[in-house]
């Protein structure tokens, strides 16, 4: 037992878990592809057209995966982020850095993709409905990490202060959603609703979760190559980082 | 608790000197709720109507302003590596200076707010809830404030990104405390908000001195 512990942690050092990343990075890129293929076959070529919406409601498909992975994501990285306190390990600060771009990335895909959606449906690029709200509040936590972490100079620093505002973000996300929601309650009524939708058709959801599958593994692809990236920038002063072939070249 | 009120009047009698500052953030409130009416029109229906969320707002932004100061003018004299290093608990420490905050930036919105509604054509009620829910809310706005000013300490840009960090924090604030008077105004009376003005207070008091000292550790590694 105690063996297996000494080899987690083995690969909470930059040195020996860069090697790792760059095995697992070609697997998650190909089960980006997979997943990514079938999900988008569903949602063009199986999912029934809606009766309701026609053919414009497919863009749900990259929407709704976009918005659970921005949700994930910083989720995630807060998980990172007190990790790298507790145990002040390293690897764990660049891992947050790293999701945090994807985050905020995929936080504007579902704004973008809800405006979209929105124009035909409900007649309207943007609604103050809580949904919309909060996901735009977040968006603003994700940029504000970015914002903190790119401000400061020192790495361990950058980490540390990136953690700290993550873990408060974590916190106040559930407060700001339901405060969102209370205020859209008391502001308008309900005229726009999206749970209210007649239930959805068996495609249609197995489409989204395909979907959401081929988002997480491009989260978790696009997440390792950019750690690779801050441990090959932090670590240049390292004998093993210029040891690397690709470095050496 | 000694340590605590004699950060307390320190802080305070540091603004004292310097009264400067602290009225120009109270300035800085005064002609931002001013401009909203000669950039919307002077029609008091609808002034009435969005002077609570004006007045937070605003309340908001020149909390802003003079969070920056919390820490800074300590960090730059080396007073602030003597707080961490006192035998006090920097938790208490840094209360004390969360609470000097709020008496000097917090205390005095709070008080001016109700002249300020008084052009917003509010009625007495409406302003008795105005400054009850000011009163519960600006410290809330100094407490999470603080954790902002904390981990921005010496970074370069620093006023601008504190507002990028802090702003998006203070909305469930902003919500229930500009709410509390729509609500009482609308006839749906304002206890639900102010509940929950209080209850955020109660709990940001406990977790932000604690997260204030843990981003202050942080910053003097």
């Amino acid at each position: 037992m105690s063996n297996r512990l000494i080899n987690w942690f083995k690969f909470a050092s930059p040195q020996s878990f860069y090697p790792l990343a760059g095995r697992m990075i070609p697997w998650f890129w190909a089960l980006t592809a997979v997943f990514g293929a079938i999900g988008l076959w569903i949602s063009f070529f199986v999912a029934p057209t809606d009766a309701v919406q026609g053919e414009g409601y497919r863009i749900i498909f990259i929407h709704v995966p976009a918005s659970w992975m921005s949700m994930f994501i910083y989720l995630v990285m807060a998980a990172w982020a007190g990790l790298g306190l507790a145990l002040n390990t390293r690897l764990s600060g660049m891992m947050a850095q790293a999701l945090a771009p994807t985050g905020a990335l995929m936080a504007f895909i579902s704004l973008w993709t809800g405006a979209f959606w929105g124009k035909p449906m409900w007649g309207t690029w943007w609604v103050w409905d809580a949904r919309l709200t909060s996901e735009l509040i977040l968006f603003f936590l994700y940029i504000g990490f970015i914002a903190l972490q790119a401000a400061i100079d020192d790495p361990r620093r950058a980490d540390k202060a990136g953690a700290v505002m993550a873990l408060v973000g974590v916190v106040n996300v559930p407060i700001i959603y339901f405060s969102v929601k209370w205020w859209n309650t008391l502001h308008q009524g309900a005229s726009v609703s999206m749970t209210k939708s007649p239930s959805m058709a068996q495609t249609m959801l197995w489409g989204m979760l395909v979907m959401a599958l081929c988002f997480w593994m491009y989260s978790i692809a696009v997440a390792l190559m950019r750690v690779r990236a801050i441990i090959l920038e932090r670590e240049t002063h390292t004998e093993w980082v210029r040891e690397l072939p690709e470095v050496k070249e | 608790m000694s340590a605590f009120l004699a950060i307390v009047r320190r802080d305070l009698l540091l603004a004292m000197r310097r009264k400067s500052e602290v009225l120009t953030a109270l300035f800085f409130f005064i002609i931002v709720v001013s401009l909203f009416p000669l950039g919307i029109g002077p029609e008091p229906a609808l002034l009435k109507k969005i002077a609570p969320g004006i007045l937070w707002v605003a309340a908001l932004l020149s909390t802003m302003l003079s969070l920056n100061r919390l820490f800074a003018t300590d960090h730059a004299d080396g007073t602030l590596e003597q707080l961490v290093l006192s035998p006090t608990p920097l938790g208490l420490l840094v209360a004390g200076k969360i609470g000097a905050h709020w008496l000097t930036s917090g205390l005095p919105l709070v008080l001016l707010a109700p002249v300020l509604g008084l052009q917003f054509d509010l009625d007495t009620s409406a302003l008795g809830i105005l400054v009850v829910a000011l009163l519960l809310g600006t410290p809330l706005l100094s407490l999470i404030g603080a954790i902002g000013a904390a981990l921005t300490l010496g970074v370069r840009g620093g006023g601008v990104l504190l507002s990028l960090l802090v702003l998006p924090l203070y909305i469930p604030a902003l919500i229930f405390g500009a709410g509390a008077v729509e609500a009482h105004i609308s006839g749906l009376g304002a206890t639900g908000h102010l509940s929950l003005l209080a209850a955020l207070l109660a709990l940001a008091a406990f977790f932000a001195p604690w997260a204030t000292t843990a981003a202050l550790r942080i910053a003097l590694e």
